[in-house]
């Protein structure tokens, strides 16, 4: 199966080159065959990588050690999830793995654009098969093929990493790949929209539901990342501000960005040159993310081995920037605005200013993880930025972009006059104020974390305020019940109205970290029978008696799992069992150090987490770590309304987008307008 | 002394001598044997623990620990190091020198400083916002300040001059319309509840 997944991979580079080759001639040329033979040859490639992955994962299946990357991450008893996962948990898979989704979603791209943009796909299928050839030639050339053989054959693997045995981590990292490698079709149409010159709207509705897709993975790669990092690391945290973790957030920061300005070039045909910046930013930020990851050249908890692919991820990541670059300064006359900003109290400045703290924040962290470097540049000392650092720097800047998420929606388009403002924030800011207050008297005095909860308030107020008025308007005008009409006006403008959904999320979101500034932790060592308590933030008493400690072994380990009886205010409500995990191979074998399996009792208002740091002298007397995390269970279901209003958005029927011409018009002023401006914010396509 | 009486005497040592090795033998077996409170693989465990102390809860020395970065290749500080990766040698021994200078009477800024001059300004989490770190601290927020004063100023500019400002659908400061009072009303209504 090697020599079939090795040959693979050189048929998919021949071919991959071959698109490019034919994708970038045809124009020039002017033959259309050419066109149409990238294309055919992008999907090519797409069957090859096919075929290649089928190989690994059969290799891994099979428990071929000959392989050396089989036998690096795999063991005989390895559950057969982990098994399969172990696909992406290596430098030489993960490679695999990008190449083959990335292959993927250039062939979807292939078969879903609308043919209104038939023109540009040729040059999406260069693309594409460029990016793809790239990451073939790291496997090829750089010493990461996933199918170098052994010169012997090892009785068994030596495993999977323990923290990666962890159902968050069989969904997390091809979530958080998929959102890095679908930016990449973006980036193909920006390209392709640059070099044919047709640099209308068009190749922004072709991309709109791609933006949204990579913008979702990114999202649900990020909080699964999250999810994974506190119930597996142990650390009762699930954001460290790790350059990695970084790396995953810019990306996510520039797209967040795009998906609002991009609705001003739709609706006014402005801020076009912003736009195709913020897509290529994206596309060289999730290389960047790689580079990083990869290259070690910032140290990392979730680093793969050094090796030399981080030079060639640094060479592609230049040479990306300055193609593109270069075709938007040659193609900057092309995208002159249609349309200028004409006020201060307009949407489009809101949205500006919203864009703004975005690509600031967005800065401001890559300037945090780049910062050791700059400063071992400039001093000789390499100068550690952590958590302090960033809470420091972003804390305020994330609180400016939540009160811009509730201020945006409440600002009509072009100019608001100052009635119309009176009364539109009225109501949200009576809201935050109202929550602040009452946050205020019931004893909250964290400056920060009061600023941050008036704000959700208001945001709030803002998402309560477009509901009531959309839902009573169509009430109005359809005669429907309120259930009806709050489902026809989400149904008839998803976009509009899953985006608020989104904004709940962030609200919820925001609000959730700021219960992290009240985490109360503890150490004790205890005998079995023997006590502790602590107390939560919210004033209730946790009492920890010590049950004992069991040995026993369960599939590829052996397993120390300690009990802690939990009473809350004197009364028993659960137990709680940590375990510390000796991972062993299929011949009993020691691999990797023990590791610790988190017991958590989770809850609305607070989590109870509990860390077995270890036993005292090889006795049931146990130490522990134990913490009180408040809010954290909104994270998750932040993430999970995220998705949910992510998916509104994107599902397909409820918006088109209209020319900008038409939106002008609309924009008017006329009375006879009236109604079928009505309609199309309520009821028609908005 | 006779010899009977030698014999007697050394024989009473030998078995004095014997019933010792055997109550001190047992004893050891007994130390060896498990006691129930004995894990039956201690190894699989990790690395045998400290017994906590009132001092290791010490919320200064916590909030100091929170501070300094753990000399271990782990990008963690050494509070959430020492009791996440219990395998890291460095920060239990950061620990430890967190807590003699706490006996020491010293409060948290001289704890730092102590750790500052023994290893230098890369043990902090977060550089001091002097000389080429306030560049840390200040170049984010400057630059957005910056680049969001030059919009406003670009965007209050073009409000003022009326050339440039076109009256949009949610104004209602606009030129007359051939409409009634309360057509006007119900206008503003609409386009209040609607028109965002």
């Amino acid at each position: 199966m090697t020599l079939l997944g090795q040959f693979s991979l050189w048929v998919a580079l021949l071919l991959g080159l071959w698109a490019a080759g034919m994708a970038f001639v045809s124009p020039w040329q002017d033959r259309p065959e050419f066109a149409a033979s990238a294309i055919r040859s992008a999907f090519g490639v797409w069957v090859a990588l096919l075929v290649a992955a089928v190989c690994l994962w059969k290799g891994l299946l099979s428990h071929d050690f000959n392989i050396e990357y089989v036998a690096a991450y795999t063991s005989r008893n390895l559950p057969t999830s982990y098994v399969f996962s172990a696909f992406w948990a290596g430098q030489k898979g993960s490679l695999l793995f990008w190449a083959v989704v990335l292959s993927t979603f250039g062939a979807l791209a292939q078969l879903t654009t609308s043919r209104r943009y038939e023109d540009l796909l040729p040059y999406v299928a260069g693309v594409t098969s460029l990016v793809v050839v790239f990451f073939i030639s790291v496997m090829l050339f750089g010493g990461a093929n996933p199918f170098e053989r052994l010169p012997f054959t090892p009785p068994d693997g030596r495993g999977l990493n323990p923290q990666l045995q962890n159902p968050g981590m069989v969904i997390h990292p091809p979530m958080l790949y998929l959102g890095y490698i679908s930016i990449t079709i973006p980036f193909a149409f920006a390209i392709a929209a640059l070099l044919s010159r047709r640099l209308d709207t068009g190749w922004i509705h072709a991309i709109r539901k791609w933006t949204l897709l990579s913008w979702l993975f990114l999202s649900v790669g990020i909080t699964l990342g999250m999810w994974w990092a506190y119930v597996e690391l142990g650390w009762g945290g699930y954001w460290a501000w790790d350059p990695v973790e970084n790396a995953s957030l810019l990306p996510w920061l520039t797209m967040s960005a795009f998906l609002h300005s991009v609705m001003i070039q739709e609706k006014r045909g402005m801020l076009k040159r912003w736009n195709l910046s913020l897509i290529v930013a994206s596309f060289l930020l999730s290389l960047f993310g790689t580079f990083i990851t990869r290259s070690g050249v910032i140290a990392s908890v979730h680093s793969f081995t050094q090796s030399n692919v981080g030079f060639f991820f640094a060479g592609f990541l230049f040479v990306a920037a300055v193609v593109s670059f270069t075709l938007l300064y040659t193609r900057w006359p092309l995208l002159k605005p249609e349309a200028a900003l004409e006020s201060m109290a307009s949407r489009e400045a809101a949205f500006l200013f919203n864009n703004l703290v975005f690509v600031g924040i967005a800065f401001s962290v890559l300037w945090g993880t780049l910062f050791p470097i700059l400063s071992e540049w400039v001093r000789g000392t390499k100068i550690t930025v952590g958590p302090p650092f960033f809470n420091r720097v972003n804390v305020p800047l994330g609180i400016l972009l939540l009160a811009l998420t509730g201020i945006g929606p409440l600002i009509a388009w072009r100019k608001a006059s100052t009635a119309n403002l009176k009364r539109q924030f009225r109501l949200p800011i009576a809201t935050g104020l109202l929550g602040g207050g009452v946050l205020f008297a019931m004893g909250l005095h964290d400056l920060y974390v009061l600023v941050a909860l008036t704000i959700a308030g208001f945001v709030l107020g803002t998402v309560a305020q477009e509901f009531y008025r959309g839902v009573r308007a169509r009430m109005r005008m359809h005669g429907e019940s309120v259930p009806m009409a709050f489902v026809e006006l989400i149904a008839k403008n998803r976009r509009r109205y899953g985006g608020y959904v989104v904004h709940v999320a962030m609200v919820i979101y925001f609000v959730a970290f700021a219960g992290s500034a009240f985490k109360v932790t503890k150490e004790a060592t205890l005998k079995p029978g023997e006590s502790t308590t602590l107390k939560s933030p919210f004033g209730h008493t946790y009492t920890f008696t010590h049950l004992g400690v069991s040995q026993y072994t369960a599939f590829n380990r052996n397993v120390s799992a300690a009990s802690l009886e939990l009473a809350l205010d004197g009364k028993k409500i659960d137990v709680i069992r940590a375990e510390k995990r000796q991972h062993v191979d299929s011949f009993g074998q020691k691999l990797f150090e023990p590791s610790t399996e988190v017991g958590i009792r989770s809850g609305l208002r607070e989590d109870v987490y509990v860390v077995y740091a270890g036993s005292v002298s090889g006795t049931e007397e146990a130490s522990f770590a134990l913490s009180i995390n408040p809010l954290v269970w909104w994270v998750w279901f932040a993430g999970v309304l995220l998705v949910i209003g992510g998916l509104v958005t994107m599902w397909p029927g409820g918006w088109a987008p209209a020319p900008v011409a038409r939106r002008q018009v609309q924009a008017g002023f006329a009375v006879t307008l009236v109604e079928s401006e009505i309609g199309t914010a309520t009821g028609g396509e908005g | 002394m006779s010899e009977s009486m030698e014999r007697r005497r050394f024989l009473r040592r030998a078995l004095a001598g014997l019933g010792f090795a055997t109550i001190a033998s047992r004893a050891l077996a007994q130390d060896k044997s498990p006691r129930p409170e004995d894990l039956a693989d201690p190894t699989i465990v990790g690395r045998g623990r400290e017994r906590v102390t009132l001092a290791d809860n010490d919320e200064i020395a916590m909030g100091v620990e929170h501070r300094l970065k753990c000399t271990c290749p782990c990008n963690l500080d050494v509070f959430t190091c020492r009791t996440t990766d219990f395998n890291c040698t460095y920060s239990p021994a950061l620990h430890r020198e967190v807590l003699e200078l706490r006996k020491a009477g010293k409060n948290a800024d001289q704890i730092i400083q102590a750790f500052v001059g023994k290893y230098g300004e890369r043990i902090l989490m977060a550089p001091k916002p002097a000389g080429f770190n306030l560049a840390g601290y200040l170049v984010p927020g400057l630059g957005i300040l910056g680049v969001g004063g030059v919009l406003a100023v670009m965007l209050l500019r073009r409000g003022k001059n009326p050339a440039a400002t076109v009256v949009g659908a949610g104004s209602l400061d606009g030129p007359p319309v051939p409409a009634s009072a309360d057509e006007l009303a119900a206008l503003a209504q609409a386009l209040s509840e609607v028109d965002r």
